[in-house]
């Protein structure tokens, strides 16, 4: 019986899904294209300045350069993904869509990349 | 024979359109199928970001292992077309959101306004590749038999690597950066292969446009074209800092 009441439900209530359209208005598409092309200018300027290292351990050296640039993107990316393709605005599903694929994606490249430079390579 | 004909006579009485004409019947909604239509395009992202995450996988351990070979490679990709590049990119993204904002507010010119605009700059883009391309050609920088060491084993004879004040590679490094050459044009040409077919999409969806087919509420399309679009413009956020930056210092 419930499960028939809960049916009934499912069906008289398209409002599951009868999400307004949410609409970006263009002042936060203009916002982030400058954040884009402030976050661009940066990461160029970066590239030129010697931003050193961090000698870990010995064998062990993490140089900033690359790490910054990397993060600069990711950050470009991020709004990317939230604003220009809606996922900030997105359903739940979507949401998580896009989550549990960037975690695999990391899981992916992150495994494969501990993998190979862990190994001793040439001394075995 | 005759009960398929009682069908058919029968059929316009059964479905009465309560929905938009653009709504396809097995959906409840238009917002229910909107949404369905996103959650594919989405998959389909997913699938292109792993495909392009084994190429990123690989330059970084390539680069790890061959690291002078890879620093004097990318000495020889120029900063300001990859910067005017970037610029562009980025530029054309937002021409596309806006595209998008156009459909949904079924503003019929300026979505084909902003169509046009983001084909152009999408086209600039391809235009600017190919002469950075045209220049690797001209100095045999194309991995295979042509492939030439002599900007790395004799950095003074090259105008970019004297500039960057390359040390002379020996010729294991040196050889080496034929894989660099390989990465960026697998890298490189992939991303602009996505890009020919999203101009290529743009043409028709700008012939469409102009006929209404995108301001009658229905915006689909457009929508996941930008989702297409943008996902294009953030793999070139990562392969401008990874190709060209990343080494400059």
């Amino acid at each position: 019986m419930t499960e028939t009441s809960e049916n009934a439900i499912d069906h008289e209530s398209p409002e599951v899904h009868e999400r307004e359209h949410h609409i970006v208005s263009p002042r936060i598409y203009i916002m982030i294209l400058l954040a884009l092309l402030v976050g661009t200018a940066i990461t160029v300027w970066a590239s030129y300045v010697d931003l050193g290292e961090w000698r870990v351990a010995p064998g062990l050296v993490i140089f900033w350069n690359p790490i910054v640039a990397l993060a600069i993107a990711c950050t470009k990316a991020t709004l990317v993904v939230l604003f220009f393709m809606h996922v900030k605005y997105g359903t739940k599903l979507t949401k998580l869509t896009v989550g549990s694929g960037i975690f695999t994606f990391l899981v992916l490249v992150g495994m494969t990349l501990a993998d190979y430079f862990s190994r001793a390579w040439g001394r075995w | 024979m005759s009960d398929s004909q009682v069908q058919v006579i029968a059929q316009p009485e059964v479905h009465t359109h309560e929905h938009p004409p653009y709504q396809r019947h097995h959906f409840e909604t238009y917002a229910q199928q909107n949404d369905a239509t996103n959650f594919a395009m989405w998959l389909f992202l997913l699938t292109e970001v792993m495909f392009f995450g084994g190429l990123f996988t690989a330059y970084l351990i390539y680069r790890n292992w061959f690291y002078q070979a890879f620093v004097a490679g990318s000495h020889q990709l120029s900063i300001p077309l990859g910067g005017l590049n970037t610029l562009l990119l980025i530029i054309s993204s937002f021409t596309m959101a806006m595209g998008v904002w156009s459909a949904e507010m079924r503003k019929k010119g300026a979505l084909v306004l902003c169509l046009c605009l983001t084909m152009t700059l999408g086209l600039g883009f391809l235009g600017i590749k190919t002469i950075e391309y045209g220049e690797k050609i001209e100095k045999h920088h194309v991995p295979g038999f042509h492939y030439s060491l002599q900007s790395f084993l004799d950095p003074s004879s090259d105008e970019a690597a004297k500039a960057a004040g390359d040390k002379p590679l020996p010729l294991d490094m040196a050889r080496h950066t034929e894989v660099y050459f390989s990465l960026y044009f697998a890298m490189t040409g992939m991303h602009a292969l996505h890009m020919i077919i999203g101009v290529a999409i743009l043409a028709f969806m700008i012939v469409r446009a102009q006929s209404g087919a995108y301001t009658t509420g229905h915006v689909t399309f457009v929508e996941n074209f930008g989702l297409y679009w943008h996902f294009v413009d953030i793999v070139w956020i990562f392969l401008f800092p990874l190709l060209y930056l990343i080494s400059r210092h």
